[in-house]
């Protein structure tokens, strides 16, 4: 389980995180949503440790995530980036099987490649695209190559941020359904971060509404509709009048 | 302006700077340890050898050959005033050897290596690279920054040797081909007029100067802004470091190896 307790994150005068309190069980896929710029990736990125927090809390597991082994508990994470994030001078093979390649968990590489042409295979790319480099793939492709490299490692834990952002309808729902079946396959525990509704309503067990720094609604996908919470349901209907400024 | 308002003014900027240069020793620092302890990257450092080393060869050699060249033309010229015509093997080799060889190697290797690691490390910061690094367990500056300075700290030395040769070699064709100096009294005269001092003076600038090189342009790359304008930001604020620092510790490191 991950529990964020009272998190608040300043940049400057921009305090961000004003008190963000949220529970993701294990297993289950939380899928957060909110306004661009209401600090939906800083909190992520807070779990991950690669924003440290003003003040507050975060438990993986019961356990303090800023504390024991940093690569141990970094191994237990995957992560696909909003824009893929994979590494220019790499060809794909070598970005999926990056952490098999070093560390802890380093394999022979031509075991590593044997991996990596498998996740390749299981998020639909065919074992030619191995060796070519990310910037000779489409936004689709890398998108899945950063994927294929979250779930390489086989964690425990998946973080999915903004993974249909700039990809057309039918990619996104490619990337959607990836995520899913990927997520029930390994049981992993997932957070994804979205402000795309057809992505919530294909990935999300639970979903969490932050706004303003805090989560103002959260609860199990069904309940979504009838949730009663005007934010929640401005945001949904994608309606400018409504307690969200539509000007921020 | 109030004579108060401008002293904090002045004040703040003296602090700015005395952080600025705690935050560079501090990356320095930090460099130096991750450099010392394991994981070692061999593939990254092998990278950054044949980048700043050897692609580095091809512009170094042809800043050396001119300069060296050119320097011949201007000693010849400058020593006819006082019949003094005679000092050219000698000048250029001295001149090669101790200030132009280090100094403009120094100075091309900040305008080719130290924008390029600025650019490449800041597109990586910008893009979420770094961070991809940091949850794939892998430390950025032991992953980027520690193979990159160890690079140029050992390859700027051997591009300034290879550059004091190329630039003598410049003066020598043109003293013999143009200004009708005896090939081998050039040579004579350039080598017993060198010392060990000039040399190893020359190597440890490079070095010097290699360091400084790389460590800015990492330095500016890690700490670049958002968007297309940080990552420009970066690479103009990393060369304009590297190059001041280069010229300012050629200084230092010419008063302690030849003051009188």
């Amino acid at each position: 389980m991950i529990k964020l307790d009272d998190i608040h994150k300043a940049f400057g005068s921009n305090q961000v995180l004003r008190g963000m309190t949220l529970e993701i069980p294990k297993g289950t896929s939380m899928v957060i949503i909110g306004g661009s710029g209401t600090g939906k990736s800083v909190a992520l990125k807070c779990i991950l440790g690669l924003i440290k927090p003003d003040s507050g809390s975060i438990l993986v597991d019961g356990k303090p995530a800023d504390s024991g082994d940093r690569d141990a508990f970094l191994a237990r994470f995957g992560m696909l980036f909003q824009g893929g994030a994979l590494f220019d001078s790499l060809p794909v093979w070598q970005n999926v099987a990056f952490r098999l390649m070093r560390g802890a968990l380093k394999r022979p590489a031509e075991e590593a490649r044997e991996i990596a042409i498998e996740k390749l295979r299981r998020v639909g790319l065919k074992p030619d695209v191995a060796d070519r480099l990310p910037a000779e793939l489409s936004g689709g492709m890398q998108k899945r190559v950063g994927l294929a490299r979250a779930i390489a490692a086989e964690p425990e834990i998946i973080f999915f941020d903004e993974p249909t952002t700039g990809l057309d309808p039918i990619m996104a729902g490619v990337i959607n359904d990836l995520i899913r079946e990927i997520v029930v396959e390994m049981g992993a525990t997932a957070m994804t971060i979205t402000h795309d509704m057809t992505s919530v309503r294909a990935i999300a067990d639970n979903i969490a509404m932050l706004h303003d720094g805090v989560i103002k609604w959260t609860g199990p996908v069904g309940q979504m509709d009838n949730s009663g919470d005007p934010y929640l349901d401005q945001f949904i209907h994608g309606r400018a009048e409504g307690p969200i400024e539509a000007v921020r | 302006m109030n004579p108060l308002a401008l002293l904090a003014r002045i004040g703040r900027l003296a602090l700015d700077w005395l952080s600025a240069i705690g935050r560079v020793a501090l990356f320095g620092l930090s460099t130096l340890t991750h450099m010392l302890r394991p994981p070692f990257y061999g593939r990254e450092t092998l990278n950054a050898l044949l980048h700043i080393g050897w692609l580095s060869l091809p512009v170094v050699g042809l800043t050396a050959i001119f300069t060296g060249g050119a320097l011949a033309l201007q000693i010849y010229a400058g020593g006819a005033r006082f019949n003094a015509e005679a000092v050219v093997p000698q000048i250029v080799a001295i001149g090669m050897v101790r200030e132009l060889g280090p100094v403009l190697v120094g100075l091309m290797i900040a305008a080719r290596v130290t924008s390029s690691i600025a650019a490449e490390i800041a597109t990586m910061k910008v893009t979420e690279q770094i961070d991809a690094l940091v949850t794939l367990s892998t430390n950025p500056m032991q992953y980027l920054v520690a193979p990159r300075v160890l690079a140029a700290f050992l390859t700027v030395p051997l591009l300034v040797g290879i550059g004091d040769i190329i630039g003598i070699a410049g003066g020598y064709a043109v003293a013999v081909h143009n200004l009708d100096f005896n090939a081998a009294a050039y040579l004579k005269n350039t080598v017993d007029f060198l010392e060990p001092l000039d040399i190893i003076s020359s190597l440890v600038k490079g070095a010097a100067f290699g360091t400084l090189a790389s460590l800015m342009g990492c330095y500016y790359g890690m700490q670049s802004g958002r968007g297309a304008q940080g990552v420009g930001r970066a690479t103009k604020g990393s060369v304009e470091a590297a190059a001041v620092l280069i010229l300012a510790a050629n200084f230092l490191l010419t008063g302690a190896f030849f003051s009188v």
